[in-house]
């Protein structure tokens, strides 16, 4: 650390621009100022300041305002004890009114209790205070050079005492375990993820999607008849597995992150099918995954007469008639579609689980 | 009153006497405030985040961040008989099952949307001013850490309810994630406890947003108070305020009754706003559930300028290796943030660049007189602003009848177009208004009254300004462009940082090419003249009537 | 006032000079205007067509006035036998209508959006063309072309019959990403969009549940039985009805709402207080 010779400004001897003026860099003129400072202006003296009505009436109006918090104070007190929003009868349930009341007044009291006595506080020092208006030099911020060397002096010394420049061998050996130090508290964040099953990729890979899995409707979990479905009909559905996933744990609600499903029934001569995919649909009943490929959100946003799914999240739009081709936002990628078949009472089923992965796109996708 | 001001002395004595506190008091008792209006933002956003400090307290009392799987058999009827998560069950009983819980709720709600918005007024203030020159640059970059705690405290914050809008929040994040190249599945696993959404998150997000963020807030809130009390405030200069100086009032008793009363102020006005109007109503939203969504889907202001940029981000997603790179995804959520914090947070150094100007900065700039600086920062909010509409479009869509794609080409056109377009416009502005200035200084201010001259010479009246008003508009640097110097010395020894010169007074020429500079004293002492031979040729033109 | 007439005084009838010593009369424009008025209005009333149509509840007539009414007002669009027009390029200008039920017309036609006033992305809620005689006529006539959707039964979509807490877990697994979680509606794609659903009727929420009306999907009675269909309206009302507890509901519309307040009413109100606070009290 060596110390540069620079003036009050930051100029050293050492410095590119090209300006070698003292006081002023390179980008400002030297020229004088036009207009010489007339100094301060003072403001003329208060209304408060002169006139004794006027300084007690200020008094008082700043008395009021305090006293008033007061009373709203206490009125929020009261407020807290009279609107009650607890029910008689717990069965009964909360009536949403009486909470509506109490909000209210509670607000109301504590907020203009507390706006009065800033109100109160600041008028008090606009209207009454007399103090001055005050003028204070400001001092350099740089210290002084003789006290910069003497300090530096004084490090420079403790150095010298260690003798760490000297002894290599200490020194080498005090950075070598102190860029170890923090890998051990990154290794131990590694437990946040579980420590043993199926990889992040892998996990992505699979769902309870299998074959011969019914489709259900979501909620109700109900299986769904072919021929009950309407030409324009969406239905929110659900494999009919995931009613076996346990109570407790996560597993229900990754589900719901990867399985949910959307079966539209259109008329076939409306459908592109896609090759390889002539008997995916159903005599034009088709499911695609419910979550957007572009960040994860559940779609099922179905636009009846155009085909297209939109999803209300960032607006990616897929053609439910074209193998789910996306046509207009930020989506990359289209809609997986889940291949269907009617099982022998003619519900229907998905024929294998999904043919990729479920979702956003990933690295190792 | 008397036996309060002993008790206070015998404590100050105490005190005193154990740690010389009377040295701190007197340098620091009547230490001087600069006034004026927009000094005072930065305390708008310290005292709500005092106010969220302790409606956060109270909430805490109640919530419970597990993300447990129970049914409810609450107070709120149209969710009985519901899957919840714990979490978002002790959200409903604070709100209707607690006497004031609501309140609270909305207290820290509306006290987190008035702190970010404060922080970026105050920023933007700062920006526009030249505050951050030296010595404040270090004081900036405590800012921007700021700003940017602040906004992920908000979001760990709306992530804790667990309710359907935040929860689709934290899908989006998760899809963010995913899309960073080749550790992206391994992060959203270590992050989530595994698959999405797992039963971790909100008792992970939970110590982040009472703890260790505030923590930090904290901690760096008083840094940037220290910096502030050391340095002093900025002021405007003018009549008989310098660099050398500052002026106002002082600290004790006025600024600690205006600052104090403003700290109520405060209090009282988001209190106010949480009696009255409602905000984050999650028992309308639900439960979160991953196969749920609702139209109209958004973050928290603060965040929906991401969420803009992810709505109009073209489709790319190219291949590198065999791997899919989802710009699509990338660069919104990713890539942007940074390239929006890293030069906002280097810009000190970057116009320090610019002027070669080491010198201390106490008197602020007027806006005008730095168009291009000015200009970036319009610019700035424009693109920002864009962003945070596109963020909106279904909305937008919805309240002005627009289809909802229109918006969003509109905004990928003009993010490119109207940006450039409003710095050059702004930049052109502040230039008309810095010639109106000089214009002034040296014709004097207009006064409306029409004189004509004997050959029939119409002319308006010029007021020459007071004393003050002319030095307080006066008051600017002259601002020059940088010289590179020659490229080789007398001697033809040619200059090694040459190329380097050059290249900085290129940047410097396109900050300061275009000023209108303040006159000189002669250009004045000329202009004055003219003015007074003008006057005794001419005689006032009066209105016909007597 | 004088009189301009040329006549000698006493020709005149005693009528005709007080009528035109009142032609000049400050308020004679508006009591001829009045009488024009009362005249063409009468005249109107005693000549138009009777709008009302009998009240004979043999479904045959009714069937037969509705052939009529949608003759006149639909087969433009529809053609005559309600088999749908579509236009040489390939655009429908308006869909068939067989097969779509008496639910179809009663909501379409009832909700105002039929008639269309133009072409658009999307038809849109405005007030009823039709009385409700009408719309039955209307109705009947078209549940005859084949067999549709029934208009439901009042007892079928009374709210209070409904299961609120169900009909909530129901309508946001199916209904909330379009329409918003309380119904405040959504943008679709193209300037369609799905509409704020306070102030429907429980029947015209039924009916739109099982006819899939322009871009919404069909939710019929196989998949969503009649009774999950009764809890959504129930939850719909509910919700409706349900105060906002919190104060002012801004629209239920969510953070933009919400982000746009904070600006203008808290940063607003605190930086007009700071214009205050940093002055000094009025001078004298």
């Amino acid at each position: 650390m060596s110390a540069k010779n620079e003036d009050m400004n930051g100029h050293s001897s050492s410095e590119i621009v090209a300006s070698d003026r003292e006081s002023t860099p390179a980008s400002t003129s030297h020229e004088a100022d036009p207009i010489a400072d007339p100094g301060l202006h003072h403001p003329p003296p208060r209304l408060t300041d002169v006139d004794p009505k006027a300084e007690r009436r200020a008094e008082r109006q700043v008395a009021g305002m305090f006293s008033l918090a007061s009373i709203l104070l206490v009125l929020s007190i009261v407020a807290y004890i009279v609107f009650e929003i607890a029910p008689d009868d717990p069965d009964d349930g909360v009536s949403v009114g009486d909470v509506q009341i109490s909000n209210f007044t509670l607000g109301i009291t504590l907020g203009l209790a507390t706006l009065l006595i800033g109100l109160g506080a600041v008028q008090w020092a606009r209207a009454l205070m007399k103090s001055p208006e005050l003028v204070h030099e400001r001092h350099e911020l740089r210290s002084d050079d003789n006290i910069r060397e003497a300090a530096l002096a004084d490090f420079e010394t403790g150095t010298e005492e260690t003798g760490f420049g000297r002894r290599k061998m200490i020194r080498n050996s005090l950075l070598g375990s102190l860029a170890l130090l923090p890998l051990p508290a990154v290794v131990l964040l590694r437990d946040l993820g579980p420590a043993n099953g199926p990889s992040p990729v892998d996990a992505k890979e699979t769902t309870i999607w299998s074959e011969g899995v019914r489709v259900v409707t979501d909620v109700t979990f109900q299986p769904i008849r072919a021929a009950d479905l309407e030409l324009g009909q969406l239905v929110n559905a659900m494999p009919e597995t995931f009613e076996d996933l346990p109570d407790h744990g996560p597993e229900r609600i990754n589900a719901r992150a990867k399985v949910p499903v959307m079966v539209i029934r259109m008329a076939p001569e409306e459908l592109h099918v896609a090759e390889g995919r002539e008997n995916w649909h159903v005599d034009g009943i088709v499911a695609y995954s419910k979550i957007c490929t572009h960040v994860g959100c559940p779609i099922s946003l179905y636009e009846r007469t155009t085909h297209h799914m939109l999803c209300p999240c960032h607006q990616s739009t897929f053609d439910l008639a074209d193998a789910g081709k996306v046509i207009f936002g930020p989506a990359t990628r289209s809609l997986p579609q889940l291949p269907l078949a009617v099982d022998g009472e003619g519900y229907l089923i998905a024929q294998s689980d999904f043919h990729e992965p479920v979702g956003p796109t990933y690295w190792e996708r | 009153m008397s036996a309060i001001v002993n008790g206070a002395g015998k404590v100050v004595d105490f005190v005193d006497e154990r740690i010389t506190a009377s040295n701190w008091l007197k340098r620091n008792i009547r230490k001087v405030f600069p006034d004026h209006w927009s000094f005072l933002l930065g305390e708008i956003a310290l005292f709500s985040f005092i106010l969220i400090l302790l409606s956060g307290v109270f909430l805490t009392l109640w919530f419970k961040p597990s993300m447990a799987h129970i049914v409810y058999d609450g107070a709120y009827t149209p969710l009985r008989g519901t899957g919840m998560s714990e979490a978002y069950a002790s959200t409903l009983e604070l709100s209707f099952e607690v006497r004031g819980g609501l309140l609270m709720r909305q207290v820290h709600h509306w006290g987190a949307l008035v702190f970010l918005a404060a922080m970026s007024a105050h920023m933007l203030r700062v920006f526009f001013t030249g505050a951050f020159r030296k010595p404040r640059e270090m004081n900036w970059l405590v800012g921007v850490t700021l700003l940017f705690l602040g906004v992920a405290t908000g979001f760990t914050g709306y992530s804790l309810p667990d309710d359907l809008l935040s929860g689709t929040g934290l899908r989006i994040i998760e899809g963010g994630m995913l899309a960073i190249p080749v550790v992206g599945t391994y992060l959203s696993w270590l992050l989530f406890g595994g698959e999405y959404p797992g039963d971790d998150i909100v008792s992970r997000l939970y110590p982040l947003h009472i703890l260790l963020f505030p923590g930090l807030i904290i901690l760096l809130v008083t840094v940037h108070l220290m910096l502030l009390w050391y340095q002093k405030h900025t002021h405007w200069g003018g009549s008989g305020k310098t660099n050398k100086n500052v002026v106002g009032a002082p600290f004790w008793p006025v600024y600690v009754f205006k600052a104090g009363g403003f700290q109520f102020i405060v209090f009282g006005v988001i209190i106010l706003m949480a009696a009255t109007i409602q905000i984050n109503p999650v028992w309308f939203w639900g439960p979160y559930d991953p196969a749920v969504v609702s139209a109209g889907t958004q973050p928290d202001w603060y965040v929906g300028f991401l969420d803009g940029a992810l709505r109009v981000m073209p489709p790319w997603e190219p291949e590198i290796f065999g791997y899919p790179l989802t710009l699509s995804v990338l660069i919104p959520a990713i890539i942007l943030p940074g390239l929006i914090l890293t030069p906002l947070a280097l810009y000190p150094w970057i116009e320090q660049y610019a002027t070669g100007d080491r010198r201390e900065h106490h008197v602020l700039d007027r806006p005008r007189n730095q168009p291009v600086r000015t200009g970036i920062g319009v610019a700035f909010i424009t693109f920002y602003l864009q962003l945070w509409i596109a963020g909106g479009n279904d909305f937008f869509a919805t309240v002005l009848d627009i289809p909802v794609n229109w918006i969003t080409r509109f905004i990928q056109f003009g993010l490119i177009v109207l940006t450039p377009l409003s710095f050059w416009v702004t930049k052109r502005i502040c230039i008309g208004l810095q010639r109106r200035d000089r214009d002034t200084l040296l014709h004097g201010r207009e006064t409306g009254v029409i004189m004509v001259s004997p050959s029939g010479e119409f002319s308006e009246l010029h007021e020459p300004l007071d004393p003050h008003s002319a030095y307080d508009l006066a008051f600017r640097e002259r601002q020059l462009p940088i010289d590179p110097g020659p490229a080789t010395d007398a001697n033809g020894v040619p200059n090694p940082s040459y190329k380097a010169n050059r290249r900085r007074a290129r940047l410097s020429r396109f900050y300061f090419g275009d000023v209108v500079q303040k006159p000189t004293a002669e250009e004045l002492e000329a202009a004055q003249h003219h003015e007074l031979e003008r006057g005794d040729r001419q005689q006032e033109l009066t209105s016909g009537q007597q | 006032m004088k009189s301009p007439s040329s006549r000698p005084a006493g020709r005149r009838s005693r009528l005709s000079r007080a009528l035109s010593s009142r032609r000049r009369h400050p308020l004679a424009a508006i009591a001829v205007l009045v009488a024009v008025l009362f005249t063409c209005g009468g005249a109107y009333a005693a000549l138009a067509p009777s709008a009302s149509v009998s009240t004979d509840a043999a479904s045959s007539t009714q069937i037969d006035d509705g052939k009529k009414l949608f003759a006149v007002g639909c087969a433009s669009c529809h053609g005559l036998g309600g088999e749908g027009i579509v236009k040489e390029d390939g655009t429908v200008l308006g869909p068939s209508l067989i097969g779509v039920g008496a639910a179809a017309v009663d909501f379409q036609v009832g909700t105002g959006r039929m008639p269309m006033a133009a072409p658009n992305a999307q038809a849109e809620r405005k007030p009823v063309a039709y009385n409700d005689e009408q719309i039955a006529a209307l109705s009947a006539y078209v549940a005859s072309l084949a067999p549709g959707p029934d208009v439901p039964d009042e007892e079928d979509v009374d709210p209070s019959a409904g299961d609120v807490a169900r009909g909530g877990e129901l309508f946001r697994a199916n209904c909330a990403q379009c329409h918003n979680t309380t119904g405040q509606g959504g943008a679709l794609s193209m300037g369609q969009y799905a509409p704020s659903l306070t102030g429907v009727s429980p029947k015209h929420i039924y009916e739109a549940m099982i006819t899939g009306p322009q871009a919404m999907p069909v939710f019929n009675d196989e998949t969503i039985p009649a009774q999950d269909k009764q809890d959504i309206i129930a939850f719909l009302k509910s919700v409706e009805e349900e105060p906002n507890p919190g104060g002012l509901g801004i629209g239920r519309a969510g953070p933009v709402a919400e982000g746009l307040w904070a600006w203008l009413i808290g940063i607003g109100v605190l930086i007009g207080m700071a214009t205050w606070i940093v002055t000094r009290s009025s001078k004298s």
